[in-house]
C-alpha cells in the first residue's frame, strides 16, 4: 500500500491537524515579487508549499494558472532559477515542486529523472507533484525520489476507478492529491460530491488525503475538511490575487498582504471542519 | 457482410507491418501515456474500444467504416503515373492522389473512423483541435455525416490564416473556438482542447489529428490512415509488376506519413522518406525559444509532449520552441512516436526540405502536372527536385493533399521571393 512519507517534514505537516497546501507559480510575475509573495503563505500558515515551475505546455491547467505560468516565462523562469529560488526562500512549510515531465527528465547531464530530483532535493525541496506522469511511467521518478529523500505525489480523479487507485496508491508518498472535479484547475463556487466519493475510495489507503481544484473560500476548506480531507490544496485563488495585482498595478506589499488574509482565512477554515470531525456538533 | 468479407476485412488490419505499438502504445523508448491521472479512464476505454471495433471488427465496424469511406469518401483514391515529372527525373513517378478524397486531404480517414468509433462507444459529443484546419474541416465533416455534434478549437492566429476552412467547419454545423493563449497556433489549440476533454470525458471523444498523443492515438490513427498504403501497394503491384523502389510523403504529426509507410516498412527493399519543413534555416535561437523550422524528426531530441514520449524541438530545459513552417499543416513541434522509433531504428529517412525548395515544388507540380498541391505536399515535390538522383526507378510519392486552401499564401510567398518556375502574379499582389 501507500508507503510512508521519505520527507520527514511532510509527514509532520500531516501530524497535527488538517494541512494548508498553497500553490503558486514561481516568478509570477517576477522573480522577487513572487519570493515575497510565497513568504506571505507561509506567515499566512502553510504547511507544505506547492512551487509551480512553469512549462510551455501546461495540458492539465485552467487558465488562470496556464497564465500565471505564461507570465513566469516571459519574466525568464527556468530551472535552474527554479532552485535558486528555493534556496533563497525563508519559509518554515515544506516545499514541494509541482511540475511536468519533460523539464524533469531533461535536467542536466545524461538520460531520466535522477538530476532533476538530485538538484531538487538539494535545494530543500521535499516533494514532486507530476500532473502529466501516470503512475504507469513512473518508475524511474519514484526511484530517484527515493534515492534522495523526496516525497512524490500523485493526483487521484473522481474518474480512478479501483485498479488504477490500487496502482497510484502502490507508488504514492508525502500525500495524495485528491481531485474535487472533473476539469483542469480554476476556482469554483461549490463543493463537489465527487469530492466526497473519492474521499470514501481512498479510506482504507493509509496517506493523508489533501483535496484540491476549485477551493477558494474558508466556507470551502471547512466543509472540505469536516467531510474527511487530512488537508486542503489551493492554487487558482491565490494566483488570482497576484493576477489581479498585475492588472490593478498593485504594490507587491498589497499583493503579499491580500496572499497572507487569504490564507489565514483557509487554514482557519480548515481547522474549523477539523474541530467539527472530533469535537461533537450541537445539532446534527 | 458475407463470412469471407468479415475474414478479409480483419486480416488487412492484422498485417504485420501494422503489429508495433499495438499492445502497450510503445515503440521503443518512444510513445506511452503521458496525461493527466483524469484523462486516464478515457484513454484506456478508448484502448478497449480500439482493440474491439478496429482490430477485432466486433459488431462490423471496420466494414461500416471501409463502407462509409467508399461512399462518402470516394476511396480508393488512383495511382496516377505523373509523365512529365517520370520525364524530368527520369524515373517513374507515381502519385498517390489523396487529394482526391472528399475534403481534399487525406484528412477524412482518420476522422471518420473516430467519429465513427466515438459511435460505436456511446459517445455524444466530439471535439477536436486543429492548425491549418484541414483535421477540423475533416472532423466536421465526419460529424456532420454521422450526425453528431462537434466542438473545435484552432489558435486565433491560424484562424486568420485560414479563413476559408473556419467557413467550412461552420457550414457543416461545427462550433469552431478560438484558442488565444501563447501564440495561438496548433500546440495551444491541442493544448486547449485536452482541457475540454479534462471536464468532458464521459460523453465526449477527443478526435486527435495525427498519430500523436497519448495510447492508443498513434496506432488507432496509423490504423485509420493505413488504407492510403494498403491501397497504393497493391495499385503500384497492379500498375508496375512490382513494389515501387521509394516512397515519399511529407511528415508534420506524421499522419499521412506512416500512413502512405504503414504496409511498406516491412518490404525492406522500399525505401522511405519522410520530409518534413525546413522553414527558413535549421539553425534555432533558443534565446527567444524560436525553430524557424519544423524538423523535429530530422533535428529533434528525445522529450515528453502531449501524452507521448516522442522527438521534439525544445530548447535545453525542455520547454517546448515555437515551430515554423510556410505550411501550418506542418507547423509542429513535435512528431509521432512511430516515426521517431523508425528513424532510429534506420528504417525511415527524414529529410528536411525549406520554404523555398517547397514553393518551387508546389508550383512545379501545378503547371507541369495539373495538380496543385497543398503547401504541406509540395515539401515532398521539393525533395524530388532535389533528391531524385538518389532514389530508385519506380517511386511513390503521396499528394496528401490539394492546395486550394493555400492559394492565397502561396501567391503571397511566391511575390516576396524569386521563385523560378513561378508564373507572373504581379498584377495581382500588388498592394498585399
Amino acid at each position: 500500500m501507500a508507503e510512508p512519507a521519505n520527507s520527514a517534514a511532510i509527514g509532520e505537516a500531516f501530524a497535527d491537524g488538517p494541512a494548508y497546501v498553497p500553490y503558486l507559480v514561481v516568478g509570477d510575475p517576477d522573480y522577487e515579487s513572487s519570493k515575497a509573495y510565497v513568504e506571505a503563505l507561509d506567515r499566512g500558515g502553510a504547511d507544505v508549499i506547492e512551487l509551480g515551475l512553469p512549462f510551455s505546455e501546461p495540458i492539465a491547467e485552467g487558465s488562470t494558472i496556464q497564465e500565471a505560468l505564461v507570465r513566469s516565462l516571459d519574466a525568464g523562469m527556468t530551472p535552474d532559477r527554479f532552485f535558486a529560488f528555493a534556496e533563497e526562500l525563508d519559509v518554515d512549510a515544506a516545499l514541494v515542486c509541482m511540475t511536468y515531465y519533460n523539464l524533469i527528465y531533461q535536467y542536466g547531464e545524461g538520460e531520466g529523472p535522477r538530476p532533476f530530483v538530485e538538484r531538487a532535493a538539494a535545494a530543500g525541496i521535499e516533494g514532486l507533484v507530476v500532473p502529466d506522469l501516470p503512475a504507469e511511467e513512473a518508475d524511474p521518478l519514484r526511484e530517484a525520489c527515493d534515492e534522495f529523500g523526496l516525497d512524490l505525489v500523485f493526483i487521484v480523479a473522481p474518474t480512478t476507478r479501483a485498479d488504477r487507485l490500487d496502482r497510484l496508491m502502490e507508488r504514492v508518498s508525502g500525500y495524495v492529491y485528491v481531485q474535487a472535479r472533473l476539469g483542469t484547475t480554476g476556482a469554483r463556487d461549490d463543493v463537489s460530491d465527487q469530492t466526497t466519493d473519492s474521499l470514501d475510495r481512498l479510506r482504507e489507503y493509509d496517506v493523508p488525503k489533501a483535496v484540491g481544484f476549485g477551493i477558494s473560500t474558508g466556507d470551502h476548506a471547512e466543509r472540505i475538511v469536516a467531510g474527511g480531507a487530512d488537508g486542503i490544496i489551493v492554487g487558482s485563488a491565490l494566483v488570482d490575487v497576484v493576477a489581479d495585482g498585475v492588472e490593478n498595478d498593485l504594490s507587491t506589499g498589497e499583493v503579499a498582504d491580500r496572499l497572507e488574509a487569504l490564507s489565514r482565512e483557509l487554514k482557519a477554515g480548515a481547522e474549523r471542519g477539523y474541530r467539527s470531525r472530533t469535537e461533537p456538533v450541537e445539532s446534527a | 457482410m458475407s463470412e469471407t468479407d468479415t475474414r478479409t476485412t480483419k486480416e488487412m488490419s492484422r498485417r504485420p507491418g501494422r503489429e508495433r505499438g499495438r499492445d502497450d502504445g510503445k515503440f521503443g523508448q518512444y510513445g506511452g501515456q503521458y496525461v493527466p491521472e483524469a484523462l486516464m479512464p478515457a484513454i484506456e476505454e478508448l484502448a478497449d474500444a480500439y482493440e474491439r471495433y478496429v482490430l477485432n471488427n466486433e459488431d462490423g465496424f471496420m466494414d461500416e467504416f471501409r463502407e462509409r469511406l467508399a461512399d462518402f469518401g470516394g476511396r480508393p483514391t488512383p495511382l496516377q503515373r505523373a509523365d512529365r515529372l517520370s520525364e524530368r527525373y527520369d524515373t517513374e513517378v507515381f502519385l498517390k492522389r489523396e487529394d482526391l478524397l472528399h475534403g481534399g486531404a487525406h484528412k477524412l480517414n482518420n476522422a471518420l473512423g473516430q467519429v465513427l468509433l466515438a459511435k460505436y462507444m456511446g459517445k455524444e459529443r466530439i471535439i477536436a483541435e486543429t492548425g491549418a484546419g484541414q483535421h477540423g474541416t475533416a472532423t466536421a465533416m465526419a460529424a456532420a455525416h454521422l450526425d453528431m455534434p462537434c466542438t473545435i478549437y484552432m489558435g486565433e492566429r491560424d484562424i486568420n490564416r485560414q479563413r476559408p476552412n473556419v467557413f467550412r467547419m461552420k457550414l457543416n454545423g461545427s462550433e469552431v473556438k478560438p484558442v488565444t493563449t501563447g501564440r495561438g497556433t496548433l500546440k495551444e489549440a491541442i493544448s486547449e482542447t485536452m482541457r475540454d476533454w479534462a471536464e468532458t470525458v464521459e460523453d465526449t471523444h477527443y478526435v486527435i489529428g495525427s498519430i500523436v498523443g497519448p495510447h492508443p492515438f498513434p496506432v488507432m490513427v496509423r490504423d485509420f490512415q493505413a488504407v492510403i498504403s494498403e491501397e497504393a501497394r497493391e495499385q503500384a503491384i497492379e500498375k508496375t509488376g512490382g513494389l515501387p523502389t521509394d516512397v515519399v510523403a511529407c511528415a508534420g504529426g506524421g499522419s499521412n506519413t506512416m500512413g502512405t509507410f504503414a504496409d511498406f516498412v516491412d518490404d525492406e527493399s522500399v525505401a522511405l522518406h519522410a520530409v518534413e519543413a525546413g522553414g527558413s534555416t535549421l539553425q534555432v535561437d533558443e534565446e527567444e525559444g524560436v525553430a524557424p523550422n519544423s524538423a523535429s524528426l530530422y533535428t529533434g531530441d528525445e522529450g515528453v509532449l502531449h501524452g507521448a514520449r516522442t522527438k521534439l524541438l525544445q530548447d535545453s530545459d525542455g520547454q517546448i520552441m515555437e515551430s515554423h513552417s510556410i505550411s501550418s499543416g506542418l507547423d509542429y513541434a513535435g512528431v509521432g512516436p512511430e516515426l521517431a522509433y523508425l528513424v532510429d531504428e534506420g528504417r525511415v529517412e527524414p529529410v528536411a526540405v525549406d520554404d523555398d525548395a517547397a514553393l518551387e515544388g508546389f508550383h512545379r507540380l501545378s503547371n507541369t502536372e495539373g495538380i496543385i498541391p497543398a503547401l504541406e505536399t509540395a515539401h515532398a515535390f521539393g525533395f524530388l527536385e532535389e533528391h531524385h538522383e538518389e532514389l530508385g526507378d519506380r517511386v511513390v510519392v503521396n499528394v496528401s493533399g490539394r492546395g486550394d486552401k493555400d492559394l492565397d499564401a502561396a501567391i503571397e510567398e511566391t511575390d516576396q521571393r524569386d521563385v523560378a518556375n513561378a508564373p507572373d502574379m504581379s498584377m495581382f499582389t500588388e498592394g498585399i
